[in-house]
């Protein structure tokens, strides 16, 4: 089949723009294993004492941590709603739901900057003290999108036939949603959640305006970058959230193939 | 309004509508709409006097104030063609991955795609600042330079300004960028292809007369998915750009912040998000979007 055939040129810019992509990460996990402070040419020895040093910087796990609870909290909440208002969009037929799922959906196209605002005055005319639970609803509101086109894709793929059964044979409403439903949508439930997870981890726009005195890691990244001398030792934690990321990220795409 | 799927089962479905309907209209209400209209609300404010709740008369001073402001509407202006044409780039730059990948690549397409993916999951804040440490006075071109005896001197020109903004949020979107394309040339039936093909057509023209159309939607969802977090951008001039690299998102910044004059900010964010809706809605115009959740 000609669709199959391979191209040496598009090979090239595909490998070639890899490369490219990698470059600066690639300095980046120099710069923590690199004995000084600044990564200039020629390196003259390296060095893990970064990563030693990491394990009592305390504030910096502090952050970590904080990103971690924020990104567990949202990423959960954002996955049941986003399974709300997918069951409601593809299983109710009700006044207003365009309105709901647009206003689930709208997150996905309003600049960051604007919702961050927003979320701050808010905050303060409520009198709410910014913490990891402000960020938290951010997040939440940013990831829902994500996990409702993920989680209603696959809803889509099953005709309600199966829940029509269920009924049938005299299983109330919730119980063919607890048993028939929710079993069907669990995989995609899990990557939206895992989606929702590192969407909320990496976040630092809305989190710079909503952390207030408890920085969630990138937060606290970016109030370091001025002392030069903390720099490897945050690359150093970075370079090991990124590992841990990306176990993420491969877990979750096994997951759904397994799944598929 | 709680109607099944199958016109209304009972008491038990009914129940279980408002179960799953009111919490996320409740959070979303709070959360979105209700911090969206506050931020409208403030942005007729005449000033920051008095306390939050307390009733002002509306007054379009915000605005006037933003429109008489050539800095600004010159900032808006190009931040709107910056992201555009970060936009057109980065889908440039990414279509011959997703046609790569889609096409080209046969069975060993889903370890390439992991391949273009790790570089986005990785933070995004660590990789604006990869930049800074190879764009930087004392970074990784300068001091290869110098050492190479090219230069001797540190050349300043390469950080803090546009031309660093714009370069590091071209290598930030390309993999998200591809992923939409990847999708929409994923969907094109081959069967078109080898149609084409017996009929005589040759490969130019099976691209401009197939490929490209059919993906066309998956290029407008990858635009967008650049352009609108590109057009709000403050964290990228903010690292690599420095004063000359400001954009409009950095002014809404200053306003809550350090110059802490929200009414204005609030205008400003709402001609912001006005302008991307209008863009948003054009583009819906110009191309069917749901298209791509199918």
């Amino acid at each position: 089949m000609n669709t199959q055939r391979t191209s040496i040129p598009l090979s090239i810019y595909y490998f070639g723009l890899i490369m490219l992509l990698y470059l600066p990460i690639a300095f980046l996990f120099l710069f923590s294993v690199n004995s000084t402070a600044s990564l200039s040419f020629p390196i003259k020895h390296l060095t893990f004492d970064w990563y030693q040093k990491l394990f009592s910087a305390d504030a910096v796990l502090r952050s970590a941590r904080n990103s971690l609870v924020v990104a567990l909290g949202s990423s959960f909440a954002a996955t049941i709603l986003g399974t709300m208002v997918s069951i409601l969009m593809l299983r109710y037929r009700f006044r207003g739901q365009n309105i709901l799922v647009a206003l689930a959906v709208l997150p996905l196209i309003v600049p960051y900057i604007v919702l961050a605002v927003a979320l701050l005055l808010l905050f303060s005319v409520l009198h709410i003290d910014r913490s990891l639970w402000t960020v938290g609803i951010a997040h939440t509101v940013v990831a829902l999108p994500y996990a409702l086109l993920i989680i209603a894709s696959r809803l889509a793929g099953f005709d309600s036939s199966l829940e029509e059964a269920a009924m049938d044979l005299g299983a109330d409403y919730p119980t063919t949603l607890r048993r028939i439903v929710l079993p069907l949508i669990f995989p995609a439930m899990v990557s939206a959640w895992l989606t929702a997870f590192t969407v909320s981890f990496d976040e630092f726009a809305l989190a710079l305006f909503l952390a207030g005195t408890q920085p969630t890691f990138p937060v606290y990244l970016f109030s370091q970058l001025r002392f030069a001398n903390r720099l490897p030792i945050m690359i150093a934690l970075a370079v090991l959230l990124m590992i841990g990321t990306l176990t993420l990220v491969f877990l979750a795409e096994r997951f759904r193939q397994r799944e598929a | 309004m709680g109607e099944g799927w199958r016109g209304g089962r009972g008491l038990d479905q009914r129940a279980t509508f408002w179960f799953i309907y009111l919490p996320p209209l409740i959070w979303l209400g709070i959360f979105f709409a209700l911090p969206v209209l506050l931020m409208a609300a403030f942005s007729f404010r005449p000033d920051m006097r008095g306390d939050f709740l307390q009733l002002w008369t509306p007054t379009l001073d915000q605005y006037a104030s933003v429109a008489s402001t050539i800095s600004y509407l010159r900032l808006l202006k190009d931040s709107i063609i910056i992201a555009l044409g970060i936009g057109v780039a980065t889908v440039v730059l990414a279509y011959p991955l997703a046609y790569f990948l889609a096409l080209r690549a046969g069975s060993r397409a889903g370890f390439y795609l992991v391949l273009l993916l790790v570089p986005f999951w990785t933070s995004y804040l660590l990789r604006v600042m990869a930049w800074k440490i190879l764009l930087g006075t004392e970074g990784v071109i300068n001091s290869l330079l110098i050492y190479l005896n090219v230069i001797h001197e540190p050349l300043t020109a390469l950080l803090y300004n546009r031309a660093a903004v714009i370069l590091t949020l071209i290598y930030v979107w390309i993999p998200f960028a591809a992923l939409p394309i990847l999708a929409a040339l994923q969907r094109i039936d081959p069967i078109l292809f080898e149609a084409a093909a017996d009929l005589g057509a040759r490969p130019l023209r099976q691209f401009t007369r197939i490929t490209l159309p059919l993906s066309l939607p998956g290029v407008f969802a990858a635009f967008f998915m650049v352009f609108i977090p590109t057009v709000g951008e403050y964290v990228t001039p903010l690292l690599v750009g420095g004063s000359r690299g400001f954009l409009y998102g950095n002014i809404i910044q200053d306003f809550f912040t350090k110059a802490s004059n929200w009414p204005l900010g609030s205008a400003l964010s709402m001609i912001m998000l006005a302008t991307t809706m209008i863009l948003v809605l054009l583009a819906t115009r110009l191309i069917d979007l749901r298209q791509l959740f199918e």
